[in-house]
């Protein structure tokens, strides 16, 4: 064993209310890429912003090859040869690439030595970027790719990943794979975070895994399996949704060559989106964020208004419809951003029940809001969607990412919708919260709803989904039934890497 | 009515010397707005440099000690707005609302001794040999210094932001604070040293309407400057060479409209003394206004 690159004693830090890290300790060698796994809320963020001079522990040390390392800020941090690429990225849209890359350095070169510095990183890990152009014009993965080059270019030791994959391709998943075996060959350590368990056990060598807060176990992902790990991380074990076999009921929604300028400088277009999703039906729609989900959302919701025979439900044109119209004739959505757009953060969750069921539920009456059917319908989509709070009069910020999700996916459910438009359901949500809102939405289609469900997450997609369609720029492909559907197959649909071919990783 | 009377030099020269004014408060915002701070208290501001230029220069008798004591007021004015939204969190369109409240009653208060009283003179500054080209001579090259400091400041804020890491850091620190934030670079400092900028301009521009274009001091004499390089700075998308343009287009009809006055057209005076605001208005609406800073506006908290 050689002499460990990081090694972490004893870490704790503590929030009001809540402990983020309790006792944690680990080391990780030199050229190791070590995974950290846990649910949301198990403190791995805390963790890495910990080693990153983000946060200071209240107690416990860290050493860097021997030495006391106890960064005050990220730039002592990166210093000390530690690099993070963040889970949220830290890019700014306005600027350009070779700027956003000099604001990621403490010694920057000159602006012109910049572009030759990217241009050799980028050749040599097989990840071209043009340093001219402004981020926010930049695909999800070439955003990522500014991120990395910007820490490779300061030669770090240690490479902090927070969720690195889950905007990328499966084919871009790959190109990544390659470029951190490669540093990792070179001796550069990985501290790599993920929910997808598959690429963990595919990439690294070692992982530990937090639950609230605590070590609870470390592992070889190469010999534990997904399965076995994701029970580590939970503490439970796991069900796996259940599909009972449906009829093919009659076409309740039908896009007709659906198609919407971008609503605002950095959105898509939609092209010709043609759809039939049937009663019974789960259609799963993947692709890469920012290639028109939004958009697709908002015209199915009613945010964004088409012409009237683009978009039927049950053979009404409704495209000119508003979003409460819409909700009347039973066509319900939930949107991906679930604080803020599916739910006003300040508001309880009987106003925030109120704010989508009022008129299939009955709760107002000549312009009166009858607050006790509000109040009542709050505690049944508590009750039956097992959402943790202390009463339905708590506002939804207090909620946690998992219980509001099952609380908004709830309350679009039990309202009984004809047909449920879902974008990213269980994003952020842990994997028992995620379980049981995909069994809510099989369950839904098993009672004669048609339901679309657009996600990122491939493995969902396939879990949930009877047919599947890839969202490309704005164009939806033709529909594939989803059993039997290879990994390879989907990532083709998607359009594989953007760009990749260009750049081969040298050898 | 003789139009025949207003004369196109002058009146081109007397635009640079309206503009001005303008053109230092909306530098200093424009500062203040790429770094993400919305300083709506820029009126509170130019009136409090207006009072306290005024009564350094009187007392001292010095104009250009005058002006330093403006750009001192005018700074520290913007740091209680700059405590309160950048370290206590207050909403900053309300912050920057009382501030103009504050600072216009404060300047009455100031200013109280000082009604009637003249300012000490400042001299034009006759560049040598450039002021003597017909035409241009007098329209460029005859006017106060602070007409030329203002016009430096501009070119002096677009190297910063353009050419400099400091202005980089500016820049992202009002594009993505919470990204900055994760790179390490300190989003308050940042912007108060940014809002104290514009605070000191604010004052500049202040001080030059008592000093040199009235030049005395009376209550409420910015009489809606403030607002106007507000709005300069969104009509310039926030470039500041586009402020340049703007400032001297408001500048420009504010002196043909008091020349129009003098010739006694036959327009109502009201009419002719809103036609600045209005030509504002409708360049705004027709220009699309280019993007704003991503965190423009936005309350910073570190802990998230």
């Amino acid at each position: 064993m050689t002499e460990p690159l990081l090694s972490l004693t004893g870490l704790t830090k503590a929030y009001p209310g809540v402990v983020a890290n309790r006792d944690v300790s680990f080391d990780i060698a030199p050229g190791e890429i070590h995974a950290l796994l846990g649910e949301n809320g198990a403190g791995k963020s805390t963790l890495v912003k910990t080693i990153y001079g983000l946060v200071k522990p209240d107690s416990g040390t860290m050493t860097m090859n021997g030495a006391a390392f106890a960064p005050s800020d990220p730039a002592e941090a990166r210093r000390a040869g530690v690099a993070m690429v963040f889970q949220h990225f830290s890019l700014f849209d306005a600027l350009t690439v070779a700027e956003n890359i000099v604001l990621g350095m403490d010694d920057p070169p000159s602006p012109r030595a910049i572009a030759s510095e990217v241009a050799r990183v980028s050749e040599l890990y097989g990840l071209p970027l043009d340093p001219a152009r402004i981020v926010g014009d930049l695909s999800a993965g070439e955003r990522q790719r500014v991120e990395i080059v910007r820490c490779l270019l300061q030669d770090p030791k240690l490479l902090i990943m927070d969720e690195p994959t889950s905007v990328l391709t499966p084919q871009e998943v790959k190109i990544l794979f390659t470029t951190l075996r490669k540093l990792s060959a070179e001796g550069t350590a990985i501290l790599y975070i993920s929910h997808k368990l598959g690429e963990i056990e595919a990439l690294c060598e070692a992982a530990t895994v937090l639950r609230l807060g605590e070590v609870v176990a470390t592992c070889d992902p190469r010999r534990t399996g997904p399965r076995e790990m994701a029970e580590l991380m939970v503490g439970q074990v796991l069900q796996s949704p259940v599909r009972a076999s449906r009829p093919e009921g009659p076409i309740l929604l039908d896009l007709r060559k659906l198609s919407a300028p971008a609503p605002h400088r950095f959105g898509t277009p939609l092209r010709d989106v043609t759809l039939q999703v049937r009663a019974g039906e789960v259609l799963g729609i993947g692709g890469v964020a920012g290639n028109g989900q939004d958009e697709l959302v908002a015209a199915l919701s009613g945010e964004m208004p088409v012409d009237a025979e683009m978009i039927r439900l049950d053979g009404t044109p409704i495209g000119r419809a508003g979003v409460n119209a819409r909700r009347d004739l039973g066509l319900l959505c939930g949107p991906e951003e679930r604080l803020g757009h599916a739910a006003a953060p300040d508001m309880t969750l009987t106003e925030n029940a109120a704010l989508t069921a009022t008129t299939r539920k009955g709760m107002a009456r000549r312009g009166f809001m009858r607050w006790p059917q509000a109040r009542a319908f709050a505690e049944e989509v508590i009750a039956s969607f097992d959402v943790r709070t202390p009463g339905p009069g708590n506002t939804a910020r207090s909620l946690s990412g998992g219980n509001l999700q099952k609380f908004v996916i709830g309350r679009e459910i039990l309202q009984e919708p004809r047909v449920l438009v879902v974008n990213q359901p269980t994003w952020g949500v842990d994997a028992a919260a995620a379980a049981a809102i995909r069994q809510a939405l099989l369950s839904l289609a098993d009672d004669g709803a048609a339901i679309v469900v657009i996600s990122q997450d491939l493995d969902e997609l396939m879990e949930v989904s009877d047919r599947f369609c890839a969202l490309v720029e704005g164009r939806l492909s033709a529909s594939r039934p989803a059993r039997g559907l290879s990994v390879h197959d989907v990532g083709l649909m998607l359009g594989g890497a953007h760009d990749m071919e260009v750049a081969h990783v040298a050898e | 009515m003789d139009l025949s009377s207003i004369n196109p030099i002058l009146l081109l020269a007397s635009l640079m010397v309206a503009a001005t004014p303008i053109l230092l408060a909306a530098i200093g915002e424009l500062v203040a707005e790429r770094a993400g701070v919305l300083n709506l208290g820029v009126e509170g501001m130019m009136i409090t440099g207006a009072v306290v230029g005024f009564i350094v220069a009187v007392n001292t008798g010095s104009p250009w000690l005058g002006f330093a004591g403006a750009a001192v007021g005018g700074a520290a004015l913007s740091l209680v707005f700059g405590v309160l939204t950048q370290y206590l969190l207050s909403n900053q369109v309300a912050t920057g609302l009382a501030l103009t409240l504050f600072g216009l009653g404060l300047s009455a208060l100031l200013g109280q001794g000082y009604i009637g009283v003249k300012a000490p003179s400042f001299p034009d500054l006759d560049v040598p040999l450039l002021s003597d080209i017909p035409v241009i001579g007098p329209i460029v090259f005859r006017h106060d210094p602070m007409v030329y400091l203002g016009l430096f400041i501009v070119l002096g804020v677009w190297l910063f932001l353009n050419r400099s890491r400091a202005g980089l850091i500016l820049r992202a620190v009002g594009e993505n604070h919470d990204a900055a934030h994760a790179l390490g670079y300190s989003v308050r400092r940042t912007r108060m040293l940014a809002i104290a900028f514009g605070g000191a301009c604010a004052g500049l521009g202040g001080a030059y309407l008592s000093l040199v274009r009235v030049p005395q001091w009376t209550e409420g004499m910015t009489a809606g400057a403030g607002w106007i390089a507000l709005a300069i700075v969104v009509f310039a998308s926030w470039r500041p060479g586009r402020l340049v343009l703007g400032a001297y287009l408001f500048g420009g009809v504010t002196v043909l409209q008091l020349n129009l006055q003098a010739a006694g057209v036959a327009i109502p005076v009201e009419y002719l003394s809103m036609t600045p605001y209005l030509a504002t208005i409708a360049v705004l609406v027709i220009m699309s206004a280019g993007r704003s800073p991503g965190s423009l506006g936005k309350i910073f908290h570190a802990a998230r």
